[in-house]
């Protein structure tokens, strides 16, 4: 990706050869003490009863339809928060109005918020005995115990990670780039998308892999309003956790595993759309080129 | 010119010129009233219900103090820890070539994507006396599971992403310009970290470590399974909450997490207003 | 990024066959919501009363689960989780739902028989193979250089008998009105735990896996099931001449089935659990059970244990949530530094 940025190199700071390989190899011992052995630890459990059990284990119906609920719910929450996200970042990063400091802050509430804590504050309010439940109830609307509560609380636990990606940068940018390009009379739209998209990209992606590995993990908040019905509103985090409290650990661990695959698969796609975009962004510097010639 | 523009940019009262104000202020404003605050209105009411003596008594409770201390001093010590090691790996992902740096990169979020019980379940089996880990410490005679050192290794281990991912962003778009220059100049290259790339690291690292504190000090899942849960020494506070709520006490377990909540408010707040003073003095001096 | 919405697309696609897949199957449809651990229990008992529903009224019948921790579960039911019959292992997640929740009677216990409570089980020891600190009953737990393991009394039922039959151990041997010598033998018990899980599988793990203590405190129904998962040959069973009686209770969800209009086939359930080759069932998954044909056959599986109820030991149990297991009760006091 940044191969362009690497190649005018010996100028910039860390590229001697002793720190380079100091500082890689310092940072590869922590990450394999730290995260490859985890990884490793939790795929030896779920293999540790052979092959054939792993795969029997994944594609048991219960677990297969955990998948795909789990799969949906971080289908429906990423795009709503990155909307959200892309429109916090922009209020209050590009403009100056009173209780900005505090609109961020409160942004932050669901990392402040214990994740359990957060699953009941839902419940209280949208459970049968809640003000906004008991007229769901009388109108036969169930939200709690069924997937829209999930992807609610799904939202509310990620929602502060697309806008907490983008702000630092925007900041650390300023607002030179665009306020030039409206006064070149650009439109709103094409200001987003030829100006501030191009530079905040990265963050964005990052802010959607965050969104999505943490909302396909998300276990506390969604097991207080899942109701945890077998094949129906059972997510592979909950899967997982019933799996090992039910005696089946490598199974359990199976699971899990196929968690990690899904994070590492987030990547996959995020090198393909990096590839994808470069590509298109190519072929518009060429179009643009020949309009203008 | 470029000065010119970011000095008029950070003055308040200039002239309005980028568009959608009240379009994306207005989105955010719903969406934070009716996914954050409404939900958190309950946890108000819960409190405010009780009454202020049992408010107190709940919070100042003995045991549920200590669950403070311990949660506190783990966050804390693992935040700090994540810190340097995600400042690291954003530094390492984001500057060099090498091979297995994909890899690399998609590990990180690995914390997020597992379910909380089952990374502490593994740490437990590599940190316990007969686990991989837990033999070579013995043998130096440390003991990290079921102590509080526990508590910050599972604390370390789930918030390590929110570090690498704040800072490396900030660090793909750093413009090459003065740190070229510097460079050029003669200057080390430990002195031109600290002078050029450090300052506008600063303000996203301090985030990411706010961000990995706050998390921390709601960390449940992977918490219990690691800790030893003895009261008084390896008790979380999330734990304190845990209990309230099988009791079917929810004004406790409300009154415990207001705490938590609005201590880590307060940090955040602190942090923004502390993150728009340094930039606009960085901005200025630029 | 614009492959995204047929992504979207395909998966709701999916889901939405899956459901209407599922909707077809049967007459009618009920959950039970139960603990964490029935779940190989309830796959096995649903069969066989799906069958015995269909040769006595001719109807289909799909029985759904739901399974996490029964506090948990209560709290759910109590908030909208429309479960029409519930199987618990404790009494007061039952009891919270006509206190609380105003959503089965006050008698509910006399619903079915012998308290509502189709099976039992009691507390027992798992030690180390050999059983090397030589454990035979609850005066030896309280013994030097005894290390326990047992979940949370706060957080795990499982938790609270094992106090509970320590109790009624020490209240036994030193007199109830000897409350100085009672309470110095419960806060040597508690001192002897090595690690307090949160629940009773996370202590399990603790003492197997992490190689953590001389004795684990469980459920006698537990006690197989780790044997299987962890191999037999490794650990012994120690059964203590006195322990306590805990009751699995069963309820159905007067409120939801009404609603649903299940309120037959959720009593008919919960009765068939009391049949002779359900009981067979409950006893093969290590559970004590009633039936005196099934516990003659079952005998030297069972050994004998005199008994205490929760109402010899402390009175009840809302008496013994608030004097013992609340907030600044006798646990926290024991437990003080």
């Amino acid at each position: 990706m940044s191969s362009s940025k690497h190649s005018s190199s010996q100028l910039r700071v860390g590229d001697s050869p002793l720190v380079k390989w100091l500082l890689i190899g310092l940072t590869l011992f922590l990450t394999a003490i730290l995260l490859v052995v985890p990884l490793i630890a939790i795929f030896q459990q779920a293999f540790v009863e052979g092959a054939a059990h792993y795969f029997n284990s994944l594609i048991e119906a219960d677990t297969l339809h955990a998948i795909g609920l789990t799969l949906v719910v971080a289908a429906l929450t990423v795009p709503i928060n990155l909307v959200f996200g892309v429109m916090l970042a922009w209020a209050v990063t590009r403009f100056e109005f009173p209780g900005r400091k505090i609109l961020m802050t409160l942004m932050d509430i669901p990392f402040a918020v214990s994740p359990v804590v957060a699953g009941l504050l839902y419940l209280l309010l949208y459970g049968n005995n809640g003000w906004i439940g008991s007229w769901l109830y009388d109108h036969d609307i169930q939200l709690m115990f069924a997937w829209p509560g999930i992807v609610m609380v799904t939202v509310f636990v990620t929602c502060p990670f697309v806008a907490r990606e983008l702000i630092p940068l925007m900041q650390q940018q300023g607002r030179e780039d665009e306020e030039a390009a409206v006064i070149l009379g650009a439109s709103g739209w094409q200001l987003f998308r030829r100006v501030t998209l191009p530079n905040i990209k990265w963050a964005l992606i990052y802010g959607v892999i965050l969104t999505n590995a943490r909302a396909v993990g998300e276990f506390g908040a969604v097991s207080v309003v899942s109701g945890n019905i077998r094949g129906e509103t059972n997510t592979l985090p909950l899967h997982v956790q019933l799996q090992y409290e039910d005696y089946q650990a490598a199974a359990a661990f199976a699971s899990a595993s196929l968690l990690a695959m899904i994070a590492l698969l987030t990547l996959l796609l995020k090198a393909f759309i990096e590839w994808r975009q470069e590509r298109s962004l190519k072929i518009e510097a060429e179009k643009e080129r020949q309009v203008t010639q | 010119m470029a000065t010119h523009l970011s000095a008029a940019a950070t003055r308040p009262r200039h002239k309005r010129v980028l568009p959608g104000l009240s379009l994306s202020l207005g989105t955010s404003l719903l969406f934070i009233s009716l996914i954050l605050l409404l939900p958190m209105s309950g946890l108000v009411m819960q409190s405010v219900d009780m009454g202020w003596d049992r408010y107190w008594q709940v919070i100042s409770d003995e045991r549920v103090v200590a669950s403070y201390k311990v949660t506190l001093w783990a966050a804390l010590i693992a935040s700090i820890f994540n810190g340097f090691f995600g400042l690291l790996l954003a530094w390492v992902l984001v500057r060099y070539e090498f091979p297995g740096r994909r890899i690399l990169d998609a590990l990180v979020d690995l914390p997020f994507a597992l379910p909380t019980a089952v990374a502490g379940i593994t740490l437990a089996t590599l940190y316990a006396q007969n686990g991989w880990y837990g033999e070579i410490l013995e043998s130096l005679g440390l003991k990290v599971a079921y102590t509080p050192w526990g508590i910050v290794l599972a604390m370390a281990f789930t918030s390590i992403p929110f570090v690498v991912r704040t800072v490396q962003p900030v660090l793909e778009e750093l413009s090459p310009e003065e740190e070229e220059a510097g460079m050029t100049l003669g200057a080390s290259d430990w002195s031109v970290f600290r002078r050029v790339i450090f300052p506008a690291l600063w303000p996203a690292l301090m985030t990411g470590i706010a961000l990995s504190f706050t998390r921390s000090l709601g960390e449940f899942g992977a918490v219990i399974f690691i800790a030893g849960n003895m009261p008084y020494v390896s008790e979380i506070t999330s734990l304190m909450i845990f209990v309230s709520l099988q009791e079917f006490d929810f004004p406790a377990a409300s009154a415990i997490a207001s705490v938590v909540l609005i201590a880590s408010l307060i940090l955040l707040f602190a942090i923004n207003i502390w993150q728009a003073r340094y930039l606009r003095r960085l901005h200025g001096r630029s | 990024m614009k492959s995204k919405p047929r992504f979207l697309k395909s998966i709701i696609g999916t889901l939405l066959l899956s459901g209407a897949v599922q909707a077809s199957a049967a007459d009618q449809t009920i959950l039970n919501t139960s603990y964490d651990i029935a779940r190989e229990l309830f796959a096995t008992y649903n069969p066989t009363f799906e069958k015995h529903w269909l040769e006595k009224t001719g109807k289909t019948i799909e029985i759904k689960q739901s399974h996490a921790g029964s506090s948990k579960q209560a709290n759910a039911i109590m908030n909208g989780l429309s479960a029409d019959v519930v199987t618990f292992n404790q009494v007061t997640d039952v009891q919270v739902l006509h206190d609380k929740g105003k959503m089965i009677p006050a008698d509910w216990k006399n619903e079915f028989p012998n308290a509502s409570s189709p099976y039992y089980s009691t507390i027992a020891f798992l030690v180390r193979k050999g059983n090397p600190k030589n454990i035979k009953s609850w005066g030896d737990l309280a013994g030097n250089n005894v290390a326990l393991v047992f979940p949370n009394p706060k957080t795990s039922g499982n938790g609270r008998y094992t106090f509970l039959a320590a109790y009624g151990y020490a209240q036994k041997t030193f007199g109830k009105d000897n409350e100085a010598k009672v309470d110095n033998f419960l806060s040597t018990f508690l001192k002897n735990v090595s690690v307090f899980d949160t629940g009773g599988r996370g202590a399990t793990t603790t003492f197997v896996e992490r190689g953590i203590g001389d004795v684990l405190i469980t459920f006698e129904s537990e006690v197989n099931n780790i044997r299987n998962q962890y191999g037999a040959d490794k650990y012994q069973v120690v059964v203590p001449k006195t322990s306590i009686l805990a009751e699995f209770p069963v309820a159905v969800v007067e409120k939801n089935a009404k609603k649903n209009g299940t309120e037959e086939v959720s009593r008919e359930y919960l009765s068939y659990l009391y049949s002779e080759e359900s009981q067979r069932l409950l006893a093969g998954f290590n559970y004590r059970v009633h039936n005196d044909v099934v516990k003659a056959e079952f005998a030297d599986k069972f050994p004998e244990v005199n008994l205490l109820t929760v109402e010899n030991i402390a009175g009840g149990w809302p008496q013994a949530t608030k004097e013992l297991f609340a907030n600044g009760g006798k646990l926290d006091q024991l437990q003080r530094r």
